[in-house]
């Protein structure tokens, strides 16, 4: 394989690395993303709690802090140049007793620091009266309308697919074996072959301290922090409005009860340390603990009505902040390392920051060609009547339902394969239009998608893969 | 507006079966609307025999049981849509359907007949902990890859769940060269049908694990193995009793759920324990006009029962078409006690009811030498002794209309099981 030379490669297709490489694209020079799975958001941007923090939690004067307003503040309009699911229901944090006031009370505080607008205190009674299935424990809540929910893959194609039509060249599958500095930037060795770059930006999610610590004398060391969560039916999806977090204190920190932007019901996340950077199994304890603590918060939770669990990975670096910008001792090699909550929040601020920083390291001007909308592929089942009709009549392959759960079209399906970056997988698929993601899990509709995604792409039904190689769907 | 006066929502057994008898009863203008490609339902796949022992006397395959059905439509000249899904249902009967050919189209019907059957119970739903590989099918979507679309889903396999298709398909993939390694039941005893269980398991030498459940499924990529445990009576796994099993393929056959999204949606009450419509002895829901049959209203175990239900809905629906008289609610409550976990029908209406009306049940636990009894409003007025009942077979009692009537004022019939004094 013949080498690849860019100007900046960054590595890793999360959330992290889409947004660095679309901020890129604003400016005049030739970059690259790899990323070692079959699609973009494979790692941490797939499994998360998908809010969008209001920015009271980060120290003041943290990068975390800082990114998180600035994120939060970008993300609406983002949502709508680039066409993904955001809304701000708002979020509280619950207090519990008496004595825990003063730490709310800080973390008000905090958040008026910080800069987050509209912050209030406000009563058990007040909490209860904005959301009936808040407990009676309840003494007094932060209550932040500027707390959002947004679609976790829907941003992170979103920013991929933008990325790719100003111009960044996307090499999935593509995973980086070694990386060597060289006399005018840095070789990286792939499964795929080898390519140049004067600038790397290592976005690489519970793996950037491995390639970080490749080229750079001053370690990093990042934990994977996993998170178990339950996912309930749309049935319970207006159990609570906003989203609800408990004050950090004596019952634990962190498990969240919130609606998800597509009105499904998410509990957890716990927090568990482990070694295994690649597994995202749970636990019956994990599973048990989240629904356990998330009763403190809020009551008559209908867990019968869970209709999938899974973890995450967070990756918690030990300096406990993000970890952007040029090695110290790795000229042009650029970290955007350690991003855990809010990580996802920051989306938009982290691109921006560190892509600012890329380009003027480089030198680049801005392009005058810069397109800062994408398309995203049509919901049919969420247009009116009329519309939708209309929407069949043109093609009508969007009447033939194939995911009956979410009531997805073989249209959308076929639009989510061969449109910019389309999806290789069902996983791929079920990330851009939510195929095989409702109460049925899949069970009717997989083997529909399979052959859509093997007419669509040439493979075979043998070689349709759930994600990555080696998770071949048919066996024998 | 499009109208008909009859709109059947499927067409499995259950929907095939409904519009067939609307039809024999005089009423022309049905139309049966089918989400798949083609009519027949679940039976399509369902490739073994063992079906219409009852309703033909002769042992039939899924889709030859589907196939006299779809002959009895078509000769009756019943209009029907393939590939067409229902997205909406209100309560003034307006359906709204999508399709490929016809488009959006939203059709007035003077009577509904619900026919949607089930799914399976999914991996997610059971709450299941370990990795998300692939490799994890529940049996019915196996059964599909398999059997219609012809690819084999794996090689070496654990099936959690002893529902009927899982036991077929434990069978079934035995006999294309895969390796069933065993089948784990939460349960006691198995849900499934017992001659499923001699067919399909012992006779291949399958072990069945009953009161085990699986607590891991370990594989990044694909399913590589996944451990079982004992349960104790709380069902909750025994530490201590774990055991590995490496295989590639995770089958799941964990119950089905009636799919009445759409009954939802038109505002008919859901029974929480067939998570099916309540209907009365005329299989009409609490929105009048709008009737049920088939595993939609409650999961049967075998499909000559469906039949038998569906045929009687459609002539209610017919009936209901040719007065469009909402009859208002039925007076007499059937009530499910005692092991007895619920009636269908849930109500009755004495004058109105026919002859005979056989209501059905599911028993909640294996039971030996007990009686089913029937009281009304406490009075005792049948004892049928059954030497085993079990929760995978589905019971019946007969009401008689003489009976019924006579026992003026009645308020409540109560079905139960009470132990034989032996």
């Amino acid at each position: 394989m013949s080498e690849k030379f860019y100007d900046v490669i960054v590595i890793g297709g999360g959330a992290i690395g889409c947004g660095i490489a679309r901020e890129l694209s604003r400016y005049r020079c030739n970059a690259a993303l790899l990323e070692k799975e079959e699609d973009v958001c494979s790692g941490t941007s797939k499994a998360n709690s998908a809010i969008v923090h209001a920015g009271y939690d980060a120290m003041p004067g943290t990068l975390k802090a800082k990114l998180n307003v600035r994120g939060n503040a970008m993300m609406e309009q983002l949502s709508k140049d680039l066409d993904f699911d955001f809304k701000r229901n708002s979020s509280l944090v619950l207090c519990f007793s008496e004595e825990d006031r003063p730490a709310l009370h800080a973390l008000y505080e905090r958040g008026l620091a910080n800069g987050v607008p509209d912050l209030k205190l406000i009563s058990g009674d007040e909490v209860r009266k904005r959301e009936p299935n808040i407990t009676d424990e309840v003494v007094e809540a932060l209550y932040a309308p500027t707390g959002g929910i947004v679609c976790p893959f829907g941003l992170t194609i979103a920013l991929a697919e933008n990325a790719c039509e100003n111009g960044v060249d996307f090499y999935r599958s593509t995973g980086v074996t070694r990386i060597e500095k060289t006399g005018k930037g840095y070789l990286l060795h792939t499964n795929q072959g080898d390519f140049r770059a004067t600038y790397v930006v290592n976005a690489a999610g519970v793996y950037a301290d491995e390639l970080h610590n490749m080229v750079s004398a001053r370690k990093l060391h990042i934990v994977p922090r996993r998170g178990d969560y339950c996912l309930l039916d749309k049935e319970a999806g207006n159990h609570v409005s906003a989203t609800v977090f408990q004050l950090p204190g004596k019952y634990g920190k962190g498990i969240l009860v919130s609606p998800t932007v597509h009105g499904n019901l998410l509990v957890g996340p716990t927090a568990i340390d482990q070694d295994d950077k690649d597994l995202t199994a749970t636990t019956a304890e994990g599973l048990a603990e989240a629904m356990e603590k998330a009763t403190k918060s809020v009551k008559n939770i209908p867990f019968r009505q869970v209709i999938t669990s899974f973890a995450g990975l967070r990756a918690h670096e030990d300096g406990d902040d993000f970890v952007l910008g040029e090695a110290e001792d790795a000229e042009g090699f650029f970290d955007a390392a350690g991003i855990e909550s809010p990580g996802l929040s920051c989306t938009p601020a982290i691109g921006e920051y560190v892509a600012t920083m890329v380009a003027q390291k480089g030198g680049y001007a801005k392009k005058d060609d810069f397109k800062a909308t994408r398309q995203g592929i049509v919901r049919a089942a969420s247009l009116p009547v009329e519309e939708r009709a209309e929407l069949i009549r043109k093609n009508p392959a969007y009447g033939t339902i194939i995911c009956r759960c979410e009531g997805v079209s073989e249209a959308e399906i076929v639009d989510a394969v061969t449109r910019t970056l389309g999806a290789r997988s069902l996983d791929g698929i079920k990330r851009r239009v939510r195929q095989g993601m409702g109460r049925c899990q899949a069970g009717f509709c997989t083997p529909r998608a399979m052959e859509i995604l093997a007419r669509e792409t040439g493979m075979t039904m043998e070689e349709i893969c759930k994600n990555r190689e080696g998770s071949e769907m048919i066996k024998g | 507006m499009i109208r008909h006066d009859i709109v059947v929502i499927g067409g499995g057994p259950a929907g095939l079966a409904a519009a067939a008898a609307a039809k024999k009863k005089g009423i022309d203008d049905i139309l049966i609307l089918e989400r798949d490609t083609l009519l027949g339902g679940i039976l399509n796949q369902c490739i073994h025999n063992g079906f219409g022992l009852h309703t033909f006397k002769e042992e039939l395959t899924g889709p030859e049981y589907a196939a006299r059905y779809i002959e009895q439509v078509k000769e009756l000249g019943i209009p029907y849509r393939t590939g067409s899904m229902v997205i909406d249902v209100n309560n003034k009967k307006e359906i709204t359907v999508i399709s490929r050919e016809e488009g959006l189209q939203i059709i007035q019907a003077k009577a509904i007949i619900l026919a949607m059957g089930c799914r399976e119970r999914p991996r997610g739903a059971l709450n299941i902990p370990g990795c998300r590989p692939a490799g994890i099918y529940t049996a019915g979507t196996a059964q599909r890859l398999m059997n219609i679309e012809g690819y084999m889903v794996g090689k070496e396999v654990v099936i959690l769940g002893s529902g009927d298709i899982g036991l077929i398909m434990a069978r079934r993939m035995m006999l294309e060269g895969a390796k069933v390694k065993v089948v784990a039941e939460l349960m006691p005893y198995s849900g499934g049908l017992k001659r499923n269980i001699v067919q399909c398991l012992d006779d291949y030498g399958i072990p069945l694990k009953l009161s085990h459940t699986v607590v891991n499924i370990e594989g990044k990529s694909r399913v590589t193995g996944i451990t079982l445990a004992e349960v104790g009576p709380d069902r909750k796994p025994i530490p201590g009793t774990e055991e590995h099993y490496s295989c590639d393929t995770l089958l799941l056959s964990c119950g089905l759920i009636p799919e009445n999204e759409l009954t939802k949606e038109l505002g008919a009450s859901i029974s929480p324990i067939t998570s099916g419509p309540v209907v009365n002895d005329r299989l009409e829901t609490d929105q009048p006009g709008v009737f049920a049959c088939g595993n939609v209203l409650h999961v049967h175990d075998l499909v000559d029962y469906v039949s038998e239900e569906a045929a009687l809905a459609g002539g209610y629906a017919a009936d209901f078409v040719k007065t469009e008289k909402d009859a208002g609610k039925a007076p007499v409550a059937l009530k499910a006690e005692n092991g007895v976990r619920y009636t269908v029908p849930q109500y009755l209406d004495p004058e109105a009811m026919a002859d005979k009306l056989t209501v059905r049940f599911r028993v909640a636990d294996i039971y030996k030498n007990r009686s089913i009894c029937v009281y009304f409003d406490g009075k005792l007025v049948s004892r049928t002794k059954k030497r085993v009942l079990a929760p995978g077979e589905m019971e019946q009692v007969v009401l008689k209309k003489e009976e019924v009537l006579v026992s003026a004022g009645l308020k409540e019939i109560t079905i139960r099981t009470e132990v034989e004094e032996s």
